[in-house]
This record gives C-alpha cells, structure tokens and sequence, in this order.
C-alpha cells in the first residue's frame, strides 16, 4: 500500500460516513525522529523485558522475548533503517505489529522504538506523498509524509521495512562515509 | 447445494478412495475373494450415491461405468484379472483427479477417462460372450455371492434436534428409504408433537431396527443431508448367513431358530438394555441352560464384533482444533512448571500438596493429549504398496513389498512428512536395488525380489527400516562418483561405512544412468536434510554386495515436546535434545593445552572433536577455567559441546521461533523455561554442519 492508496482509502471513508474522514496512527520516536505507523498494525506496546538473543542472526534481530506464552521475535526498527543500535532507557517500549509477509502469511513480532508518543487522528490532507528523494530512505518503505502540529513524521510501510531479505542499510549512511 | 454438502463430499469421497485403494491391492493378492470385491463395489458405490446426490454428475457418471463392471465381478460373471485391476486402479486415480479439480485443483483429461470406460465396456462385452470369463469353482463361488449380499441387522439410533423440525424435515421420508434398502422396523420412539419438539418440550428420537443386504455406508447417505440436524447412530448388531461366522450367530437368533422364543418376544426384548439371556429367562421365555449353551455358541465371536463397534464410536475431529490442544496443552506444561518452582520457596504444606496434584495431571493431559495426536504408521504403507505394484511393472522388474508394524503408532506431524522420504527410499530400492528378474535367476536369487517396510518401537523412538533383497550398493562407484564431485579426495581411506554414508551427500548417485525414476543423485540428500534437520532423527544405510540394502531411520516418538538437557553458556539458556546426548564430561585448560588449542579432546580413548559454543554463537565474557563438554550422538559420530554449565534434564515444548528466524544457523526453536526466561534449542546436525563449513578453509591452507 503507498501513499495513495491511503488517500483513496480516506476518502472512500469520508463518503460512507460525514465525519470519520482520518486514519488513526502511532507516533513513536526513533533516536529523537518522528515515525508512525497506522494503529490497526500495532496489537499492543510492552515494557522491555527479558530478551534472549538468537546466535548468528544480524544486528538488528534484536532476540525473543516470552509473550504470555508466545516466543516472539524483537527487532531493533532504528537499527534496521541504518541508525545507530538501540540504547535502552526507561521510555524504551516494544511495540507488537502485525505483518503481512510473502503473499499473505500474516506473522507478528516486537519491534524496539525509543519511546511512543500518541495516537493521531490524520486525514488525508494531512498526508503528503513519499518525497523522491532526500529522506535518505528507499521510498518503497514509506507510506507518506505525515503533518501534524506543524511537526513532519515519516509514516512507515512495516510490511515492506520489516520483510525485506536481507540486511541492507536504508538510509544513506553519515556524511563522513559519503565524502 | 451448498458449499458445506460439497465439502463433506469431497473428504467422504477422499476417504473411501483411500478404501478402494487399499481394497484394491488386496484384491490384486487375491482376485477371488468375494468379501474384499465387496468392499471395493460399496466404495464405488457409494462414491456414485453421494455424487449424484451432491451434483458431481461427472463423477457419478463416470463412476457407474466401473460400478457396472464391479457388479458383474460380484455376480461371478467377470473375472478379476490383472488387466481389469489396472483398469479399476486408473479408475480410481481418474475419480481422484475429478475430485480434485472440482476443489479448484487442474482440470482433468477427459480422454483418459473415455478411454478407461471403453476398456471397462469391452471387458463387460468380452465377458457377456464368455471370451474373458474363468468360472470359479461352482460351490464356493455361489457361496460367497450370497455372502456378499449376506442381510446384516443394524440398530440406528436417530436423534434430530429442533433445527431437524424447524427446517421441516419428516422422518417418515427417512423411513420410507429405509424401507427401500432393506426391512426396517421401529423399535421405540419419542410420543410428542412437532410443536413439543421445536419448542424442546420434549426430545426427540426413534430407535430403528433395519436388516438390509447393504452396507453401513448406504445407510449413512439416507441420513446424509441430516446429518448436521441430527444425531445418528447406527451400529452393526449382527450379520445372518455369512460365510465364515454362520456358527456363531446371535444369541437371539439362535434361539429363535430352535423355536424358544418368537422374534417379537425378542425385539421388544433387545429394545431394553439388559443382556439379552437375563431377560429371556426372567420372561421363563427359556431355561437358563438353554442360554448358557447358546451362550458358549456366541462367546466366539463377541470379541470380533467388538472391534466392529469400536470402530464405529470414532469421532473426526479437524487437525486445527488438535493443534490448538496441543498448545495449550504446552502452555500448561509451562505454566506448571513455574507454578513448581514458585511454590518452592513457601513452607505451606496445602499448597506443595496441591502443587504436585497439578504436575501430575498435567503430566498424565500431556501424555494423554500427545497420544491423540499419534496415528499408526500404516495409513501411509498402502501408498507405497501401489508404488512398488506401478512402478515394478514398468519396469519389469516382479516386486513383493512386506510391510511389518503397520500399527506402529507415530506423531501426526512426523507421519506426514515422512511420506516424501519414504517414496525416495523405495523407489530406489525398486530401481537400482532390486535386479530384473533375469539377473536375479542367474545369481541364483528367486525371480521376485522383496521389499521389506518395518515399523517398530525403540524406546522413545520408532525405528523404521527399508529393506530389499536386491544387488546392495556398490562401492567403488559411490566412491568414484564423490571422488569427482570433491567430496573426498582419491586417496581418501574410508571404511565400508563411512562411503555408504557418501550416498546422503547431493549429487552422488550409484545409478549407472539417469531413468526418470531416479538416479539423477536428488533424493538421498533430500531424504537426509528431512530426517535429521525436520524430524530430529537419524538415518544410516548398510549394505551388503549382491545381498541387499537395508536403510535404518531413527524417529522420535512426537515433535510437540522432546525431553532436553538443559545447559547454559554465558547468560544464555540452551536445550540439547537429550536423545542425542550420549555423556557429559569436563574440560579444563590443561586439556585444551595438551591438544595445542585444536579442538579435541579424548573421551573414552576415542578422539572426539568438538564445537566450542560460546565461540560458535559468539556469547560475551570469559571462558571458564572449568568447561563441561557434553558429547552428543550424530548418526554414530561423536562430538562434543563445550559450554558453562550443564543444569539439567527439561521437559521442552517446542516453540518455532518464527518468520524471522526462518534462517538460523544452529538453533532450531525455541522453548520457555520455569523462569519465564526464552532457552534456544540446539539443532546438533546443523550446528555441526556450520562448524565444518567454518573450518573448511583453514584446512585448505595446509
């Protein structure tokens, strides 16, 4: 799903109803950046617990934790998308989403975000479309620009970040190593 | 009609081709028995009824051409011969492949099935001149028509619910096609009105006494489309003039033949719960010695009828629901045993008490509800009986394929995928084992070769073997063929076993040219990454030139929880499946020392290399000075594991540790400890497979 598909999905919205014109999303912090993801992808957001780390999986595979009985894998969503590995805090939260990966097998894991924020109500007119270029992420991995109270978020595709193969780096990595 | 109708057809239809197939080969081993001909028509038959019925017109069609030739087989006029038997089995492959794709699977060939009905209708043709008839022995043919079509008395017990009443359903049409498949007469039924019985004033129910000549599956189609409204039972009670048990009739029967008591004395006798004998002698119907000898008459066969009704209380239950048992089933396990460990610290007798009440009954539900998961290995033989019967005739080679242990009982899951494994292994036995049987007379060996399938239990393992009596796997080309694929190098010595062993490698194959059935060097390997790296078991192959080949593969028992030793490296929790776990010994830095840090140790005057864990998967902190090396068991080879501390055995139920980690290296799951704490299963194969990919090109530089 783009940036479009949810601007069309709004306003199909708007017309069945005459308020609900929004989307309710999550807004959470990754090292100090605003992101979001549509609320119907997150079931719930946890504290850090004990984490066990698989052996020779990549960095950004953080573990597995015991979720009432479910082993659920935990990745670190900042490092995935090319920042720097998670230090934790007290605001450090695990945030379980729901995906659909490879057709339509839907899996759940824990994914690590510094800290959330709030739930948004954002219409379409909130939304601006993925930029081309300059936010140093693959557009694909982006749903679209996110505008409320005069602050910008980057509302992600975790289908796609998450079920990508492989470990590549999204983000053009710090000046330093581009000069 | 409805989607629901449909499907219940397609998993009925599933099931009695899966009946007519196992008939099918019986009937091929022996063309003239009357009871499995039997057999075979009512699957045929019934397959047409609730075809037709369902709206399957094709198969129903189709199916009434082969009904036609089955009929004929049972009145004697046409002989079972193999050709017809070919014919039946490619019928009944044809109704598999309409069913299929009426399930939205590929659309069939309708050629093919033209073609099998014209054969079938020559053969009725050749048969009706007499060209292709052998009469059968006179006497124990007209016999045993009549016992195919021998009167077996059933008692059907029907209990509709409301919704039978409120989708205006009559039982009187019920009993008017009862009264057409046999005699049929009501032995008891519920006195209320329609209104009482929707409004559930009262319930209702009839209890029916049928004799019909027809099968217990026919009877069922009368009650097909009620099914989900009603409850109904209907339970074999007697059979009359068949051929093997005419001795041993029914009490009843028995007593009604010698004129003791009239047959209505007896149904309104049956109709009541008590035994049959009490009653009759309470009414002084019958003298008690009389119903002692006819009791003594009708001990023999209770135990057989028995069985016939045991097989009749099973229930279906869909696969999901079972695995959602199961884990629960874990979860409890889990919880349990933190519930254990809580309760250590408190000096509260009731609660200890009560503590272990739970651990034992969660014990005895685990191995309760593992054991409904088990099914008997034998479901999948008659697959492989067709393969070997196919297969051998193509190749023209005379097979007999043996199957031993066929109720060898197994896990569901393990069962399942050992279907893929188990073809590979017999195909190759049928192909490149067993010589043609030209080869064979010459080597002096019967024409036929033999294919032994055995199914036993060891321990908490099930021991499967695949034997045949063909020309054994020769050597030298297993070892000329992995000489040039780089597995070893030529002037590589190994034993007997160690080259037998090369045939689990890809690529080597001891055929001497590709066929399609196999030699292109797949199959082994696949067969090995099944059992080792899928079901945590262990395959290895001996052989003996021009004797034979046996394969022995080592499977344990269920996959939902194994019994694990519970070891830790660093902060890390591990489980080491404890059927792989041979020994613990310990391991100092001396002992590294001594080897000059190359990782070997001996362990019984056996040098055992080993896999250092916390290198391997690259745990923090510091080695200790004191290691423990647990040695594990890999298909005979030892190895060891070095790690921190061994802390003990642990009951492990199997967790998957999910989409992400489809691609881990040396685990292979995950389980949840007392602690609430995630433990990693160790997959030792793997493991070991990453730790000589690791080494090899270290010892490329030498």
């Amino acid at each position: 799903m783009n940036g479009s598909d949810i601007e069309g999905m709004v306003k199909k919205m708007g017309t069945s109803t005459e308020e609900a014109i929004s989307i309710q999303y999550l807004s959470f912090f990754l090292r100090g950046e605003d992101f979001a993801v549509e609320i119907t992808k997150v079931r719930e957001v946890l504290d850090v617990t004990t984490m066990t780390k698989v052996p020779r999986m990549p960095d950004y595979i953080t573990g597995v934790i015991n979720l009432r009985g479910t082993v659920m894998p935990v990745i670190d969503l900042g490092h995935r998308l090319g920042m720097a590995p998670l230090e934790k805090t007290v605001n450090t939260c695990i945030m379980i989403v729901e995906l659909q990966v490879e057709g339509d097998e839907t899996v759940e894991m824990g994914v690590l975000a510094d800290a959330v924020q709030e739930v948004l109500d954002l219409s379409g007119d909130d939304i601006e479309p993925a930029p081309k270029i300059g936010s140093g992420l693959n557009t694909d991995f982006i749903k679209g620009m996110g505008r409320y109270s005069k602050k910008f978020m980057i509302i992600l595709n975790l289908d796609k970040v998450l079920s990508t193969e492989g470990e590549i780096l999204l983000r053009d990595m710090p000046a330093e190593i581009n000069k | 009609m409805s989607e629901e109708y449909a499907a219940i057809f397609k998993e009925e239809a599933g099931e009695l081709l899966e009946e007519l197939e196992t008939a099918l080969l019986e009937l091929d081993e022996r063309p003239e028995d009357m009871k499995v001909l039997g057999r075979i028509f009512r699957a045929m038959h019934t397959i047409k009824g609730s075809g037709a019925m369902f709206g399957f017109d094709d198969i129903a069609d189709f199916t009434h051409h082969v009904e036609t030739i089955l009929d004929r087989m049972r009145d004697g006029k046409i002989y079972a011969s193999k050709k017809l038997i070919n014919l039946i089995f490619a019928s009944k492959d044809y109704i598999a492949k309409m069913l299929d794709s009426a399930s939205g699977g590929k659309t069939v060939d309708r050629d093919v099935g033209e073609k099998i009905i014209f054969s079938l209708q020559a053969l009725i043709d050749a048969g009706e001149s007499g060209a292709d008839t052998i009469p059968v022995a006179s006497e124990s043919a007209t016999n045993r028509v009549a016992e195919a079509g021998a009167v077996i008395h059933y008692r059907i017990s029907f209990r509709p619910s409301t919704e039978f009443f409120l989708a205006s359903m009559d039982f009187d049409a019920l009993h008017c096609d009862l009264n057409e498949i046999g005699e049929c007469s009501i032995l008891g039924k519920s006195d209320g009105s329609i209104d009482e019985y929707i409004s559930g004033e009262k319930e209702a129910f009839w209890e029916i006494l049928l004799h019909t000549s027809k099968g217990i599956n026919e009877i069922r189609d009368i009650f097909i489309f009620v099914e989900n409204i009603a409850d109904v039972q209907i339970v074999e009670i007697g059979e009359e003039n068949d051929f093997e048990t005419a001795e041993v009739k029914k009490l009843g029967t028995i007593l009604v033949e010698r004129g003791y008591v009239g047959s209505e004395d007896l149904v309104a006798a049956l109709n009541t719960q008590k035994p049959i004998g009490k009653v009759l002698v309470e009414k002084m119907l019958v003298s008690p010695e009389k119903v002692d000898l006819a009791l003594a008459e009708q001990q023999v066969m209770t135990k057989k009828r028995q069985n016939k009704i045991e097989s009749v209380s099973r229930i279906k239950v869909a696969a999901e629901k079972l695995d959602y048992l199961i884990n629960l089933v874990g979860e409890m396990v889990v919880t349990q045993a933190r519930l254990s460990q809580a309760s250590v610290g408190h000096d509260n007798v009731e609660l200890s008490e009560s503590v272990e009440e739970v651990e034992r009954l969660t014990s005895e539900l685990r191995d309760c509800v593992l054991n409904i998961r088990m099914l008997p290995i034998g479901t999948t033989f008659s697959k492989f009986k067709r393969l070997v019967r196919d297969l051998s005739a193509e190749l023209g080679k005379e097979i007999d394929m043996v199957t031993e242990g066929a109720e060898t009982e197994l896990d569901k899951s393990v069962i399942e995928q050992m279907g893929d494994p188990l073809v590979h292994l017999i195909r190759n036995s049928i192909d490149h084992g067993i010589e043609l049987p030209e080869e064979r007379q010459a080597v002096g060996k019967s024409r036929r070769g033999i294919i032994r399938l055995k199914a036993e239990y060891s321990g908490a393992n099930v021991v499967i073997t695949v034997e045949d009596d063909g020309k054994g796997l020769n050597g030298d080309s297993i070892r000329k063929k992995a000489i040039e694929k780089g597995f070893i190098t030529s002037g590589a010595d190994l034993s007997e076993e160690d080259i037998f062993e090369l045939v689990f490698g890809a690529g080597v194959s001891t055929a001497e040219k590709v066929t399609g059935v196999s030699g292109r060097g797949v199959g082994m390997d696949v067969v090995k990454t099944i059992i080792e790296g899928k079901l945590k078991g262990a395959v290895n192959v001996t052989s003996r030139k021009g004797k034979g080949t046996i394969i022995t593969i080592i499977l344990p028992l269920t996959l939902a929880i194994i019994d694990g030793l519970l070891v830790k490296v660093g902060g890390t929790h591990f489980v080491l499946p404890l059927s792989q776990v041979e020994e613990c010994v310990e391991l100092t830095n001396e002992d590294v020392e001594r080897f000059h840090g190359r990782h070997l140790y001996p362990v019984r005057e056996q040098l055992v290399p080993y896999v250092n864990l916390r290198e391997f998967f690259s745990i923090a902190g510091d080695e200790l000075d004191l290691r423990q090396m647990v040695i594990v068991n890999l298909n005979g080879d030892r190895f060891g594991m070095v790690l921190d501390d061994v802390i003990g055995g642990h009951q492990t139920v199997i967790k998957s540790l999910g989409w992400v980690y489809r691609n881990t290296e040396g685990v292979s799951g995950a389980t949840i400890l007392g602690s609430g704490e995630v433990a990693l299963i160790v997959d030792v194969a793997n493991l070991i497979k990453h730790a000589q990919i690791e080494e090899l090109p270290r010892e490329a530089i030498f």
